[in-house]
Parts: C-alpha cells; structure tokens; sequence
C-alpha cells in the first residue's frame, strides 16, 4: 500500500514516496514517480485515489507555474501551501471532491529556511518537522519521534528515513518494494538513491 | 430602445471599413517602438523603453514579458491593453501544456492571441486591443528561432525582421535594406540596436535588448552592453562619414588640380 514520508533537517528537505501503481490487489507497475517538481525549490509527494492524484498534482503544477511567470518569482512554499490546502478544501465541499493526500517540502529562499507541510484530503494543513501518509506511518512517525534531529546533516536524513522503510518492510504486510527519494535545498531539487 | 446599446461598436462603415480597428491601429502607431529580428539560431527582441520619471521605479515598467519558458513577446500601443492580453496568452499556455502535456509552439500561441483579437472586433459591447505584438521563441524539440507579429485586426504573419509601433516604417525599411540571413548573435543584437536608433534618439539608455538563443535560454542585456553596443556603431557611423569627407575632399583637391592644370595649359 502507498507510503509517503518526508523529513527536515539542516537547511534541506527529504520526500521519500513508494513507487508501485497499484489496483485492488494487483500490481500495475512499480516505477511509478509520485513526487513533482512544482518549482525550483518545492517538491510535492501525492497519495491517494489513483487518477485524482495525478489530476489534482498537474493542475497544482500547472497554476504554481503561471503564478511565477506572472509575478516573475515563485510562490514561496508556505503561500503554496496555504494554496494547495484551499484548493482542496474547495474540491472537498463540491460534487466530486478530489481524495488526495500530500507533503509538501520546499525550501524558502527568502527565509533561508527548509519548509514541510503536511497536507490531506479533508484540507488539513500543518507544517511539521517530519511527516508520513499511508500505513507506513504507523511505524514511521515514532521511529521520526526517536530518531529525527531538526539540526542532523542529510546523510543522518538519509539514515533516519532509511530505518522507516526498512521497519515499514520488516513489519508492513503490504509493504511497497521501492521508493523514490528526492532532496530540496538551497541549490533546487536532486534525486538520490536509497 | 436599450438594444442599440449592445450592438457592435466595430460596423462596417458603408466603403467597407472598420473605423474602431483602424483607430486601434493607429493607437499602436503612437505607441513605443518594438523590433523583432531572426537570426541564424538566435532571435532578439528591441523595444524603445520610455524614460522613468525621476522618483519611478523602472523596474516595474516592463515592455518585453514572458509567456512561458520559452516564448517572450514585446507589444507596441495601450500598455493596458497588453495586460490584459499578455494574461490570456499566459493561462493559454499552461493550460495547454495541462491538457496535452507538451508546450506551445510559437505558431499555436500567435494563432491564440491574435484569435482573441480578432474577436474583439465582431462581439458586442466591447472594443479592439489598441496592441500589436511581437512573439518570439522556439518550438520544443526544434533549434529554429521564430517570430511572429498580431494586430489589432487579428491578422497574424510570421517574419524574418520586423518593428511595430512608433516610425515602425522606417525601422522596416533599414531593416529591409540591411538583413542578411543566417545572422550571428552578435550582428544579430548589433542590427537590432542600430535599428532601434533609427528612431531611439536619446540612445542606450532608452533600449532594452531581450535575446533568445536556444529553447528556454533568455537574456536581457544589461545597460552597459547596450551601451557598447551603441558606442560601436557610433564609432562605426564616425568611421564611414569620415571617410566620406576624406573621399569628397580628394575629388575636390583633384578637380581643383584639374583646373589649374587647365588654367596653367591655357596660359602658356
């Protein structure tokens, strides 16, 4: 089943999504990127009912986008935020209401400091220091309240989401085979392998 | 009675014109100069940037814009209008890059604008985009340079080299008489500078270069480069007339030697 974590550390953002496409029981493809680039310095991993997800991640792409090419600099992370959030929160209140689940980690440049949000379906927003979505957090978010340092470089990042996927293998009977795992800082977005 | 209200304001007039596009058309003849020129795998946007007041902040007076990441346009005529335009050609481009997940050409985003255009001439209730515009940019997965010109009217056309707006003719015709094909960046820049000049009087600091060279890649010169620019084809211009005047003194010396040579032939 989809798990999506992510963490914050010393001037940079860790999102980590499974990569299986799933449908009931079966396996559709294990490849799968649930993580978008929405600007230069904000990543956003989805969740959630198949088909709303990427629906809703492309039209948040598309709108983060002409934001910045009107206004000539991007939306910083916290106002896309607020955004997203809204723009749920509307879908959830019509007809056919968008289930999805998201983190958001961005990096602020104008504050100089790394953002994550965690976002769901319902429209809840709060910004956390970690974060997970799925069954996976079950067992994530205490091995984050252990092991997580608000202040750790990224290899002690990397580490620490390295024991929730490993738990989550260990004791998950669902548990996905492989993630991606994508890094914000300063610099923009990079991909790294786990 | 109210239904005369909400006719068109553009009719025919009774020799088949439209007065309202012609009168947009002429909003765009008073409106700052702008010129576009293709180059061999470049294209360069000039504008005529009027000068700032002095406690106005130049930055936020913007002639050439983005459409996306790899579309500029620079327009000539009622600044507001442009806004106005410049933001539907902006949501059309993300849109479409969200229904079939590819960018615009530079062709589907002309076709677009000058649609919207045209349609302000034939609907009731409103009136033409007192704007011509120059669309810039590179298709995706091609390395050709395009640009295109709207007007008011809503005729599109693609060119080589062209200017809008103010002496627009002029700037046309030296550019008619002096674009080669296959320019390079630098006689690129250097031709639409000297263009620009035509009719920029007060030099540099009143023209703004935007330069396109591959899809995505967009710089606007700064100041200084400009004015490099500009003094380089001043030397140059110094240069020809100076040896204009040297060409015109020895016809003059040799004619005069001819006449005393003359003179001495008949005096002997």
């Amino acid at each position: 089943m989809e798990c999506s974590f992510a963490l914050t550390g010393k001037d940079y953002v860790i999102v980590a999504a499974d990569t299986t496409a799933a449908r009931s029981i079966v396996k559709m493809k294990i490849d799968e990127d649930k993580i978008k680039e929405l600007s230069p310095h904000l990543l956003m991993a989805y969740s959630g009912e198949p088909g709303d997800t990427v629906n809703f991640a492309e039209y948040i792409e598309r709108n983060i986008r002409l934001h910045h090419i009107r206004h000539l600099v991007p939306l910083s992370p916290s106002a896309s935020a607020a955004w997203i959030r809204r723009a749920l929160a509307q879908s959830l209140r019509s007809r056919n209401p968008y289930s999805v689940n998201l983190l958001l980690g961005g990096y602020d440049t104008a504050e100089d400091k790394p953002k994550l949000f965690w976002i769901d379906y319902l429209g809840t927003l709060s910004e956390v220091p970690f974060a997970a979505h799925g069954y996976g957090s079950y067992f994530a978010l205490s091995l984050f309240d252990r092991y997580h340092n608000p202040e750790g470089t990224v290899e002690e990042g990397l580490a620490t989401l390295k024991r929730c996927i490993d738990q989550v293998s260990k004791r998950l009977v669902v548990a996905p085979g492989k993630y991606k795992v994508k890094i914000v800082d300063k610099d923009g977005v990079r991909e790294v392998e786990i | 009675m109210s239904r005369s209200y909400d006719r068109a304001l553009t009719v025919f007039s009774p020799d088949g014109h439209l007065f309202q596009v012609e009168y947009a058309q002429e909003a765009v003849r008073k409106g700052t100069c702008a010129v576009g020129l293709r180059g061999k795998d470049i294209v360069v946007l000039g504008v005529e940037k009027k000068s700032a007041l002095q406690l106005q902040d130049p930055r936020t007076v913007r002639k050439v814009v983005m459409l996306d990441d790899h579309i500029c346009m620079a327009f000539a005529g009622l600044t507001a209008d442009g806004r106005v335009l410049i933001d539907k050609a902006r949501i059309e481009c993300q849109s479409h890059r969200l229904t079939v997940e590819d960018p615009v050409t530079v062709e589907y985003i002309t076709r677009h604008i000058a649609g919207i255009q045209q349609r302000y001439t034939q609907s009731g209730g409103v009136r033409p985009f007192g704007i011509s515009s120059l669309i810039v940019g590179f298709d995706p997965h091609d390395t050709r340079p395009r640009l295109y010109q709207t007007e008011p009217s809503g005729i599109y056309s693609a060119w080589k080299a062209t200017a809008i707006g103010r002496s627009s003719k002029t700037v046309r015709e030296f550019l008619e008489k002096n674009h080669k094909d296959d320019l390079s960046r630098e006689d690129s820049i250097k031709l639409t500078v000297k263009s620009l000049l035509e009719v920029v009087q007060t030099g540099a600091k009143n023209i703004e270069i935007s330069v396109m060279e591959s899809y995505g890649k967009i710089t606007n010169l700064a100041l200084e480069e400009v004015e490099a620019i500009v003094a380089e084809i001043e030397r140059e211009k110094e240069a020809e007339a100076e040896r204009k005047r040297t060409r015109v003194a020895a016809a003059a010396a040799g004619q005069a030697g001819m006449f005393t040579a003359a003179g001495q032939s008949s005096s002997s």
